[in-house]
């Protein structure tokens, strides 16, 4: 059996809002995914549907194969942090700790060991409600690991945290994946994804809008083009034309859309045209990430 | 097992459940020992129980260790920690019968803590005021005794019940506040055949039966008594464990 999280027609409803609409995805071990959406589009109902926490009004979704209630061994085989926040405050992060652990027979060593990996070995015998947000998300990462688990998802790891927590998060992601484990990300920051995704699946309003690699995601969606500067742009632009590029003219600038910088720069070479620049240019994945989940607002699109 | 020893460690690791617990045994005592004294004061020898006088300790120590029974369930949903818990132990019937198990346990010790203490104190009160008092060795004092930390148990699980079908702090306090005290109170106010009923079989009414020595005619004995308890406080935990099992979490 492998490691995967499997949602199959997978559908929410609360009172008469659906949180999640049918979903249809895979996550594969060894890879990052990156569970990717604005807020509200429902990648924290879609965790805890994989946790058996709220059960599921239409479609089913297993990990191992099988549903999360039925697990023998559910520390050992997922690892989650959803929220932060989950814990109580009066009791040290320690307790809080063993008092998970203990319920796969996992014993204060492990604990420590964990702790000792967060980096919140110092403050283990604090109380919890003493917690910045992100020693608290630090401290939700360590409960996650405390069971070894081939698959992991953590909802928005990187809230709160300071700039060396987000760089260690993204490592331990990354680590983890390299380890070949099954990895489940949430985030509302393309950026963020940018950084530590292998694969995405993006949702908006409660559907799977994209499911793809990081990179074909950016060569797909990416308003990929080349910024061209030279001394003679008039030139340059009838020479492009006629190689058939799709041009934009901005100020001093060409924007061309449909040819790689090697193939300009022959280009220009042959007419003797000496550039001032030649810079290829992605589109920001937030543009990317806004388009797509801007048009599943206003109609309710698929991908 | 696992189960058990993870939430003795939640029970055991929270100041406010040490704190609950000396508030009790202290306030229990004392209640216990004050009702001793007052009801020595008015000894006419009629209908005289000292064991069930001194047992007024459970007046309070009740609340307290019923309070204790909701906070175990309710403090999970208050502080969020129901997600973690239940992704640890995703089987809701399980984790709700561990929480049940270590909870009896502790309200039990506690409870029996209580009650001899109260006992000792409560019929020292008496003796200091040349009334007599009862001895441990006397028929039905040891069950009395006992009696009080067994009645503890019951509303502290009643308490867990309540605590799980409300999934509210405050909501499950009222209700316990209500079966435990309002509602015997207004009893009284009832026409009389209902607050004889009321006074026979109301769950509480009836599960105290077990901490008094005397049998009044036309009471309910001290096991029939503790019976109806326990079968109002499974109801409860059944509903509990209902909502539990079939609500999001």
């Amino acid at each position: 059996m492998t490691d995967t999280i499997e949602a199959r027609g997978l559908t929410k409803r609360y009172g008469d809002r659906l949180a999640v609409d049918d979903l249809d995805f895979t996550v594969e071990p060894g890879r990052v995914t990156g569970f990717l959406g604005p807020n509200g589009a429902g990648k924290s109902t879609t965790m805890r549907l994989v946790l058996g926490l709220d059960a599921p009004t239409a479609g089913d979704v297993t990990v191992h194969g099988r549903h999360y209630r039925d697990l023998t061994h559910p520390l050992h085989t997922v690892g989650a942090l959803l929220d932060a926040r989950a814990c109580h405050p009066g009791r040290t992060a320690a307790n809080h700790l063993l008092a998970l652990a203990q319920t796969a027979g996992i014993g204060r060593r492990r604990v420590d060991e964990v702790l000792a990996l967060v980096g919140l070995e110092k403050v283990a015998n604090r109380r919890a409600g003493t917690f910045s947000l992100g020693m608290s998300q630090r401290l939700g990462i360590a409960a996650a690991l405390l069971g070894d688990p081939p698959v992991l998802m953590f909802d928005e790891p990187v809230n709160g945290l300071d700039p060396e927590g987000i760089r260690w998060i993204r490592g331990l992601m990354r680590d983890l994946a390299a380890e070949g484990r099954t990895v489940l990300v949430s985030s509302h920051l393309m950026s963020e994804m940018a950084l530590t995704a292998h694969h995405l699946l993006v949702i908006g309003r409660g559907r799977i809008i994209a499911d793809t690699g990081l990179d074909e995601f950016l060569r797909e969606h990416g308003t990929e083009y080349v910024l061209v500067r030279a001394g003679e742009l008039d030139l340059l632009t009838r020479v492009l034309r006629r190689a058939g590029a799709r041009l934009e003219t901005d100020t001093d600038a060409l924007h061309v859309h449909n040819l790689t910088a090697t193939e300009i720069g022959k280009l220009a070479a042959g007419e003797g045209i000496a550039l001032a620049e030649l810079t290829p240019v992605r589109g920001s994945l937030e543009d990317v990430f806004m388009a797509l989940t801007d048009s599943s607002v206003e109609y309710g699109v698929t991908a | 097992m696992n189960l058990l020893r993870s939430e003795w460690t939640k029970f055991r690791s929270l100041r406010s459940t040490w704190l609950t617990a000396a508030m009790t045994v202290l306030l229990g005592v004392g209640i216990g020992a004050l009702a001793s004294g007052t009801a020595a004061r008015t000894y006419t020898g009629e209908d005289w129980d000292p064991t069930a006088s001194s047992m007024t300790s459970l007046v309070v120590a009740q609340l307290a260790i019923g309070v204790l029974g909701v906070l175990v369930i309710t403090s999970e949903y208050a502080t969020g920690t129901m997600q973690p818990s239940l992704t640890a132990a995703p089987r809701r019937g399980r984790l709700l019968a561990a929480k049940a198990t270590v909870l009896a346990g502790a309200a039990l010790v506690l409870g029996q803590l209580i009650g001899f203490a109260s006992f000792f104190t409560g019929q020292a009160v008496i003796a200091g005021m040349d009334v007599p008092h009862a001895t441990l060795g006397e028929p039905g004092v040891l069950r009395a005794v006992v009696g009080c930390g067994l009645y503890l148990a019951a509303i502290g699980l009643l308490g867990l019940g309540l605590g799980a079908a409300s999934r509210s702090t405050a909501g499950a306090i009222g209700a316990l506040v209500s079966i435990t005290w309002v509602i015997r109170a207004l009893s009284s106010a009832l026409p009389e055949s209902w607050s004889n009923w009321m006074d026979r079989y109301w769950p509480t009414t009836a599960g105290e039966r077990i901490t008094a020595v005397l049998r009044a005619p036309g009471e309910l004995g001290p096991w029939a008594g503790y019976s109806i308890l326990c079968a109002f406080v499974a109801a409860v935990g059944a509903a509990g464990y209902a909502v539990l099992r079939t609500r999001d979490a």
